[in-house]
């Protein structure tokens, strides 16, 4: 009961960017087209779902004064397995990506989750907690490069879908500012649907 | 007062309670548009003054007249059309649609989200409805009209809150949105003209203009007009008129206004010493929206600076950046727009200087008392 609400509650009630605004850099970046945003967000996935497994479990041998250290070293040793996988099997979407899945270290959803779940729950439970809180990243970023690919290239995944229809593309969707409105829609869809996380 | 008594039989049918009861902002908006209201305040203290938003808004849409029929005249004179009448016509008939996509777009969005949040419907959209359409170039298409504009109405405004809420200004916004979204349409030399002749706007000609060399327009076609442009900004003579009504009614601000055009002026002479642009610094107040922007853009009450003070800076950051984008960055020949839109951003800032410096003045002058 308790792993099913750890799954199911960061995809949407408590989605980490719509809901905890973290990681909104990287969905402004690399959400242009669906396939490298999809990419990201299942990278993004691996290094919070294994970060989390890892340093759930080493928490009781740590001490706290060098935690950071070592969660560092955990995550950049993941970025670095996820980017090289890239470069080896899907040299393109790496190059599209450039520098955004080496920043997935410095991404705040990933030491969010460490120093905030993994630190003190055991390793199965956080492993599903840094797949769930990467899966709603994820799922946000696909749904972003969804609406900028469709109305700003008139394709999804690089197939006409639009354009064949007459549409003009709409340019503007191509520049980060119109991700960023596109997520502040989303939010704003969100908490209308959500009304208890209405501020006052 | 046929039409009183009208208006106070369906009363009851649209109050709450009432058949059409739903549609109450919508009823309550038509009858403030024909009737001064005759409700007061009960509590606290109160202006008691005709002039409310409807009044003031309408007095723009005055101002803007006349730039609005040289605007259609200028057309069809650019289509060739002979005499005054012919060529009025002809671009009454060009841009009559553009208008009216304009104002049914935004109308519909703001009387739903009224209606939606039971509020009262509020009027700044009759002026952005106009201004939209005075801010494209002629030949633009009628569904990029409708989506910028409901673009802007609920992007730039309904999610602040609605009229009075808003950072950037409504209809810039607009323009921004069709200008980054549909670059191929909104600028370049075939947009401008209705009947399929190209020609560059003065701005787009003077990215190029070397010493020596002669203006694009000179310097009377440009202060009356005859040149290519988006509907409103040709004249600066029309937007005078304009400006004059807005100052004499008192609707906008003079100190907006005039450190618009000293900004503008100012920058406008500095790049001229250096050398940078070869062509006299007036040039830049005559060419582009320049004026119109000045006069109805940067003045809108709602996105610029509050205070007196700020007020000067705001308008001379204004007018200044005008100039400094549309000579520095050549990608982007009009620097008006973005200029205003990004001081729409800073003027909350400005104010804010402006009042801690008050308070610190004044508490310094207690001290001395003491």
């Amino acid at each position: 009961m308790k792993l099913s609400k750890n799954f199911t509650s960061p995809l949407a009630a408590n989605n980490p960017v719509i809901v905890q605004i973290l990681g909104i850099c990287s969905a402004l970046a690399v959400t242009v087209k669906l396939e490298p945003a999809l990419v990201m967000g299942l990278s993004v996935m691996f290094v919070t779902a294994f970060s989390n497994l890892l340093m759930s479990l080493l928490r009781n041998g740590l001490p706290s004064r060098i935690r950071i250290i070592v969660q560092l070293v955990v995550i950049a040793t993941l970025v670095i397995v996820v980017d090289q996988f890239l470069r080896a099997y899907m040299y393109d979407v790496s190059k599209q990506l450039s520098v955004y899945v080496g920043l997935i270290i410095t991404n705040c959803i990933v030491m969010g989750r460490v120093e905030a779940f993994a630190l003190g729950n055991k390793p199965w439970d956080s492993f599903v907690d840094g797949l769930a809180n990467g899966l709603g990243y994820a799922f946000i970023l696909v749904l972003v490069a969804f609406f900028r690919e469709l109305f700003g290239s008139g394709e999804l995944f690089g197939f006409d879908v639009l354009a064949r229809f007459g549409y003009v593309n709409n340019s503007l969707m191509l520049f980060p500012p119109m991700a960023l409105i596109i997520i502040g829609c989303i939010i704003w869809v969100h908490r209308s649907i959500n009304k208890d996380l209405q501020e006052k | 007062m046929g039409l009183r008594k009208f208006v106070d039989k369906i009363k009851p049918t649209f109050s709450e309670g009432g058949k059409l009861g739903f549609l109450h902002s919508t009823f309550e908006g038509f009858e403030t548009f024909l009737y001064v209201p005759n409700t007061v305040t009960r509590k606290g203290s109160h202006v008691r003054d005709c002039n409310d938003i409807k009044r003031v808004m309408i007095v723009v849409v005055l101002a803007l007249i006349p730039a609005t029929l040289f605007g259609m005249y200028n057309v069809g004179h650019l289509a060739g059309e002979e005499g005054i009448l012919p060529a009025f016509w002809y671009g009454f008939l060009e841009t009559l649609p553009t208008i009216i996509v304009s104002y049914v777009t935004g109308l519909a969005i703001e009387f739903a989200f009224a209606q939606k949040r039971k509020h009262e419907i509020n009027e700044g959209f009759l002026v952005t409805g106009l201004l939209i359409p005075l801010v494209m170039p002629v030949t633009i298409p009628l569904w990029i009209v409708a989506l910028s504009t409901a673009f802007a109405v609920i992007i730039g405004k309904e999610v602040f809150g609605g009229t009075g809420m808003n950072v950037f200004n409504p209809a810039l916004l607009a323009r921004a949105f069709a200008f980054f979204a549909y670059t191929p349409q909104m600028s370049g030399e075939a947009v401008w003209y209705a009947d399929g002749k190209t020609g560059a706007t003065a701005l787009e000609q003077l990215s190029t203009y070397t010493a020596g060399s002669e203006l694009p327009y000179s310097v009377s076609d440009a202060f009356f007009g005859f040149m290519p442009g988006s509907l409103g900004e040709t004249s600066t003579c029309a937007i005078l008129i304009g400006a004059a009504i807005l100052l004499f009614t008192g609707v906008a601000s003079w100190r907006i206004m005039l450190s618009v055009f000293v900004g503008g002026l100012a920058f406008g002479y500095l790049f001229d010493a250096v050398g940078v642009t070869e062509y006299p610094a007036y040039y830049h107040l005559l060419v582009g929206g320049f004026a119109f922007g000045a006069v109805f853009m940067a003045t809108d009450p709602v996105t610029s600076a509050q205070t007196n003070t700020g007020k000067w800076i705001y308008g001379f950051m204004v007018g200044a950046l005008a100039v400094l984008i549309r000579v520095v960055n050549p990608a982007y020949p009009e620097g008006m727009m973005l200029s205003i839109l990004f001081m729409n951003a800073l003027a909350p800032l400005i104010d804010y200087f402006v009042v801690e410096r008050n308070v610190a003045r004044r508490k310094k002058l207690i001290k001395n008392v003491k």
